[in-house]
């Protein structure tokens, strides 16, 4: 387990909008995806079905498109992520190249699963959100740059204030994002705490040994 | 100035404080089931950690399991290795695993309180968003994703911050045709799919009180369609009487010091909250929704939204993209919408009451031909006692197909799918596009009992007039 991770301040590139309120993990992956033991086939797969017909023919989404090709950004709207708590939803993201989410907002589960992964999950408001969008309709290979620093987006000619909560940004500018060495450190706490509570012992009952 | 349970909870399970500022909470009791923890165990391996309580989790089997025939190996061949993957991570961990031949195997938020283990004042965690379901007996109860899980085998604890908690207050007397189901998709409509972000839900009022344990995880297993990660109910006597002599729960001496302690985690009178709303329950009618997210729904007297009456342009899309998937249009009724599947079951309504509620209502009656009708009960133990009392036989007399506990149609993890643009009525928790398995399926969210008016009729119907002999 590594001790600490890189830090995450700054990220620059192209985005790509997937626009529509609560869109649901459901729809950022499919649940016939997550028939596997491990995170390795879900690049490439995300957003599928918004992408592809039955037949596999593309239905034209604007992450298929090719001035939006390779870009990092990911721009969504009101409660992105809701739904089943798949991490394998962040998973898909991240391994299909994206390195941050901006959104009006987040449903907690995928902010959270989001965050422990290195994917960096930001909110902006409706309106910004409007003109982010409608300047990625006319300027789709803009490059635009994140700064967790000064909680910016911008695309060079236009600056949009970003929002995340102090305790996951203070996180991913240390490179403290993946807790668990952390908790590690804490383990004789913990087990002191554990001590105090009055948990069940969960002996197994007789017809279960 | 009192406490919420949220808040005691929180207190009590509070190991410090990390460096960025989150709080590291310890995890009373973990779950976890073969589709989230594979990656965790793996993360673990990888990183030669041992599981440190190992005695705080419990693994079962739900998702991906065939619910005809469970002999293995399975048809699936990529379920067949998520099993045995749970199997050989539960044995080399030493971690209990409810398995198939356990009698006690079911879909993890069914099991969890059925067994008592679930219990008032705990942190509970799993791999799974409905996990809010376990706040029902009086716990902070929530889904986690994969590297949590990790965090959880690791350490038994995770790194957090706490929600805001919003009292929901349901009052009035609720007609006898209004269940838990029709309650909770009510409030997710009134208050939005994402109206809870930000907060734990404390269900509360008269309505709530008198409401039934299974009632009660109906409506906290849905908590988080309306975004609000936990659902809860503050233990009382319900609450002690489920719990009572089930194989987790304290027994003898320890039971009343439990009782004694469990009290103490209720919300004071004078709690503080972060926000109050209150529901009228005398107007909810048996509920359906007719869109792509939960809280797209009606009562089954009233005709679906003009696109001039959303709140906004995004909501104005939203139900516009809805109907064009739903094949539906705005001013119309639900009430007479031909269904081709029927499904009773998930962790949302695959209890032993939701049974016991259909079943008199289905004797000498038939499932309307053309209709698929799926009978699954959630767990095991519930399956035996729909045996046991002439359920099960009930059901198939009707010509329901009485299959074996699992998450079946929910979620499509399993060969229980909807075909092409199939319309289902369902008792399950999500009307997501593709949720059921067809990339163009529809899912109709509505309770056991609307759905058995759906089964015996053929189309969505006001179970009051499927049922003129409703006594519930």
């Amino acid at each position: 387990m590594s001790a600490m991770l890189h830090p995450i301040n700054k990220i620059t590139g192209k985005a790509v909008p997937v626009s529509g309120a609560n869109m649901d993990t459901d729809r950022i992956i499919p649940a016939r995806f997550l028939k596997c033991v491990t995170f390795d086939e879900l690049s490439g797969k995300m957003f599928y079905d918004e992408r592809f017909n039955a037949d596999g023919t593309s239905k034209g989404h604007p992450i298929d498109a090719p001035q939006h090709a390779g870009a990092l950004l990911l721009i969504g709207g009101e409660n992105f992520g809701c739904g089943s708590s798949r991490e394998h939803a962040p998973q898909a993201i991240k391994r299909s190249g994206i390195r941050a989410v901006v959104a009006e907002s987040f449903a907690e589960i995928f902010f959270g699963n989001s965050s422990g992964i290195g994917l960096p999950c930001v909110r902006a408001s409706a309106a910004d959100l409007a003109s982010i969008n409608a300047r990625l309709k006319t300027h789709p290979e803009t490059e635009w740059t994140l700064d967790l620093q000064t909680m910016q987006l911008t695309d060079g000619s236009a600056s949009f204030s970003v929002r995340m909560p102090a305790e996951p940004r203070e996180a991913f500018l240390t490179g403290r994002w993946d807790a668990v060495t952390e908790l590690m450190n804490a383990v004789e706490k913990t087990e002191e705490l554990a001590r105090t509570l009055p948990l069940p012992a969960y002996t197994p009952p007789n017809h279960a040994r | 100035m009192g406490k919420t349970l949220y808040r005691k909870v929180w207190e009590a399970h509070t190991v410090g404080s990390l460096p960025d500022g989150r709080t590291q909470l310890f995890i009373a009791t973990h779950y976890v089931h073969e589709v989230t923890s594979p990656q965790a165990f793996a993360m673990l391996r990888e990183s030669g950690l041992p599981v440190l309580h190992p005695e705080r989790t419990f693994a079962t089997v739900d998702h991906i399991i065939p619910t005809d025939d469970q002999r293995e190996p399975f048809a699936d061949e990529r379920a067949q290795k998520m099993i045995d993957a749970l199997r050989s991570n539960c044995h080399e961990t030493g971690i209990r695993f409810f398995d198939l031949p356990s009698g006690q195997q079911g879909i993890v938020h069914m099991i969890g309180p059925e067994l008592g283990i679930s219990q008032p004042g705990m942190t509970i965690v799993c791999g799974d968003s409905h996990t809010a379901t376990h706040g029902a007996v009086g716990a902070v109860a929530m889904g986690i994703g994969s590297t949590q899980v990790r965090d959880v085998l690791a350490t038994q604890t995770i790194a957090l911050s706490p929600l805001k908690v919003r009292q929901v207050r349901v009052e009035g007397q609720l007609r006898p045709e209004v269940t838990a189901k029709d309650v909770a998709l009510h409030i997710i409509g009134k208050l939005g799919a994402q109206g809870g972000l930000g907060y734990a839900y404390e269900f509360a009022g008269s309505v709530v009180e008198q409401m039934d344990m299974d009632g009660r995880l109906t409506l906290c297993n849905l908590a988080i369609e309306g975004a609000a990660r936990c659902g809860y109910v503050n233990p009382d006597e319900t609450t002690f009487a489920y719990l009572k002599g089930r194989p987790y729960a304290p027994q003898g001496a320890e039971w009343d010091a439990a009782v004694a302690r469990w009290k103490g985690f209720a919300s004071d009178a004078d709690a503080v909250y972060d926000d109050v709303v209150r529901i009228d329950a005398s107007v909810i009618e048996p509920t359906v929704t007719w869109g792509i997210s939960p809280d797209m729904s009606v009562g089954i007297s009233a005709t679906l939204p003009e696109l001039s009456e959303a709140k906004d342009d995004e909501q104005r899309r939203a139900w516009q993209a809805a109907y064009e998937y739903m094949r539906f249009a705005p001013g119309e009724s639900m009430r007479g919408k031909k269904v081709d599947v029927v499904f009773i079951g998930s962790c949302t309504n695959g209890r032993i009451q939701d049974f016991r509620t259909v079943a008199p209502l289905l004797k000498n009656r038939r499932v309307a031909n053309d209709v698929r009708a799926l009978a699954v009960p959630g767990s095991q133990m519930t399956a035996a006692m729909c045996e046991k009392e002439g359920i099960a036989d009930i059901f198939r007399a009707a010509g329901f197909e009485w299959r074996l506990p699992g998450c079946s149609m929910c979620l499509a993890m399993n060969p229980d799918k909807l075909n092409g643009e199939q319309l289902c009525a369902s008792t399950s928790n999500r009307n997501f596009k593709g949720r059921q398995g067809s990339p163009t399926g529809r899912t109709l969210l509505m309770s056991p009992l609307m759905a058995a008016a759906a089964a015996v009729t053929g189309c969505v119907s006001d179970p009051r007039e499927t049922f003129p002999d409703i006594q519930l």
